[in-house]
């Protein structure tokens, strides 16, 4: 048990500090600009929730821009967990066992992982090229005409197996670390028991992989929804709209057309989705500590 | 800190348990060996590739489709080495990651001990708070970011994004530290208590070296997300502190085709991370996962 002592606090008011500095303040402006419109020269005046009305209007010019973006955003993270978790597991079942290849599997696969986000839009960027690229000249060679710069289909693929390249191994890593947790007695029990293999997956793989498999969902979910670095690279957001995400759309009415209001009401909206699934992710997270810890007491 | 007993449980029982499974599936495990080089292989593909672009002239690169370089040059990389535009952008890079590595352990790591070890008003919505600075969106905060650190003129220099990355990587370190931390008994505190070890004098000499691994692991990944993050870098710095991301996106727009340097740029922020994988192989889940696995 932990010791009950207020005084901890004081331990944690250096992080209390500079999280607060880096997040209260920011959003205390963005509520402050949300309210507000402007006709330039720094003057601004009252608008109560006008920005908001207009966001959550898909009607209106800035609410259908947003909701187009969100639909998009939603449809790409529902598309890249249907790939990467059944992936992610498959992979994580196929791991070798014992060796020198277990470590030069972890190695390789986590690769992906620590590139930076702009340079791995810049790999695909460059890999899925028709005149340049391995992948997009192989496809055009097979006389199909490939193009992700213009052809909306192709934008989209391109993204998603970008996706599933640069995130399907921290799936596959997670569901990993599940399956070495399961002790080797289950697995006797299940011989002696004569068990098929898909009975062993289903009754103490796929179990003892739940928790993890949880992180991993919303893990992949929270990070695909705010998804920007690599289709910024990539493709800009376009052809045409076709890939603006909202982090793009927002960034695009933030910095590049410096519409305060609007962009402040979005991110305020944007935040408060991000928000909710966040405590559901910090709810599953923790209920499932407890259990475990029940499971073991 | 069950995690690391059942780890290494099954690190010992590991031969047997492998020889059940093998029993167990039988012919399927060259299946599955298949797949998994299968699977290597699209992973290193694209990786390949840029490496491949980043060794060929330009005119190779133009004119004709080579699966590697006929005639090897390094000339990119010279150039990258030799123009302060480009390796300065490696050099503004690095000083804000080490800024924010640095600043980031030393603050998570009080916070970190004091979650491990006590019960205090508020810890779980201070949890939660943080977890939820962890996941916000850098697009959010790219505008205010902009405003608040052009207003106390910090803009354009590392401070400002090292600042600026504090908001994911203190929660970060906090929760992995708070893992490492959770793993060492309390007796151990106890025990140095009734030493008469002071608090700070037990924390630098007895316990800090106990959790020297979580400490490198924890550092790993400050560095890291850091290192990966290109909207708040790009936003917060014009011309003194531009980060190597900005370069390479700035340089596409304007020179337009030079497709062996960017590569070469590129093949450039990988080392960093390939260089300390093997270290980090075991804690990669861990650290992606806030600690949780």
């Amino acid at each position: 048990m932990k010791v009950v002592n207020n005084r901890a606090w004081f331990l944690v008011l250096p992080v209390f500090a500079i999280v607060a500095f880096s997040a209260i303040l920011p959003i205390m402006t963005v509520v402050n600009y949300s309210v507000q419109d402007t006709f330039g020269n720094n003057q601004f005046f009252w608008n109560g929730v006008g920005w908001f009305q207009d966001l959550l209007d898909p009607s209106k010019e800035l609410g259908g821009r947003f909701f187009d973006a969100l639909w998009r955003n939603l449809l790409f993270s529902a598309i890249i967990l249907a790939i990467e978790v059944p992936l992610g597991i498959a992979v994580a079942l196929a791991m070798p066992r014992e060796g020198w290849k277990v470590a030069a599997c972890l190695v390789l696969m986590a690769l992906p992982l620590l590139i930076p986000w702009n340079v791995v839009g810049t790999i695909w960027q460059i890999f899925a090229r028709g005149d340049i690229g391995l992948l997009g000249w192989t496809v055009n060679r097979l006389g199909i005409d490939f193009n992700y710069t213009g052809h909306t289909l192709d934008a989209w693929i391109t993204i998603i197996v970008m996706d599933v390249w640069h995130w399907t191994s921290l799936v596959a890593l997670l569901c990993y670390a599940g399956l070495k947790s399961i002790p080797d007695a289950y697995y006797q029990a299940a011989r002696i028991d004569g068990a098929s293999r898909w009975a062993v997956f289903r009754t103490i793989q796929l179990p003892k992989m739940r928790r993890v498999l949880l992180i991993a969902v919303l893990l992949r979910f929270m990070d695909s929804f705010m998804i920007y670095t690599e289709p910024f690279v990539l493709t800009g957001g376009g052809p045409g709209n076709a890939t603006t995400f909202v982090s793009i759309d927002l960034v695009k009415l933030a910095l590049g057309q410096f519409d305060l209001g609007k962009a402040a009401a979005m991110s305020i909206v944007y935040n408060l989705i991000i928000l909710v699934v966040c405590w559901i992710f910090y709810t599953v997270m923790t209920n499932a500590d407890a259990d475990r810890e029940r499971v073991e007491a | 800190m069950s995690d690391v007993v059942i780890l290494r449980g099954s690190q010992t029982a590991a031969p047997s348990q492998a020889k059940v499974n093998r029993a167990l599936t039988g012919s399927w495990v060259s299946g599955s060996a298949i797949g998994m080089v299968l699977y290597l292989l699209f992973l290193m593909l694209p990786i390949y590739w840029l490496i491949n672009m980043s060794l060929k002239t330009n005119t190779e690169i133009s004119t004709t489709m080579t699966l590697w370089p006929q005639e090897i040059t390094f000339e990119h990389y010279a150039k990258i080495f030799t123009d302060p535009s480009w390796y300065g952008g490696y050099i503004n890079s690095l000083t804000y990651v080490a800024i924010n590595t640095v600043l980031s352990i030393t603050l998570a790591l009080p916070a970190a001990y004091a979650f491990s070890r006590y019960r205090f008003v508020g810890d779980k919505h201070l949890f939660f708070w943080l977890l939820s600075n962890r996941m916000a969106p850098a697009a959010v905060f790219a505008l205010p970011f902009f405003n608040l650190y052009s207003a106390i003129g910090l803009f354009d220099t590392p401070w400002a994004v090292a600042l600026a990355h504090c908001l994911f990587n203190v929660p970060l370190a906090v929760w992995i530290l708070e893992g490492f931390m959770s793993g060492v008994p309390r007796e151990i505190d106890e025990t140095a208590a009734i030493d008469g070890y002071s608090f700070p004098r037990f924390f630098v000499k007895i316990f800090m070296p106990l959790i020297a691994s979580g400490v490198g692991v924890a550092a790993f990944f400050c560095f890291m997300f850091s290192w990966v993050e290109l909207l708040l870098a790009r936003t917060l710095t014009s011309v003194n502190a531009k980060p190597i991301a900005a370069t390479m996106t700035r340089t596409v727009s304007a020179a337009g085709m030079d497709w062996g340097l960017l590569a070469a740029a590129g093949v450039l922020t990988i080392v960093p991370g390939a260089l300390v994988i093997w270290f980090v192989r075991n804690y990669i889940a861990k650290g992606f996962a806030l600690g949780r696995v």
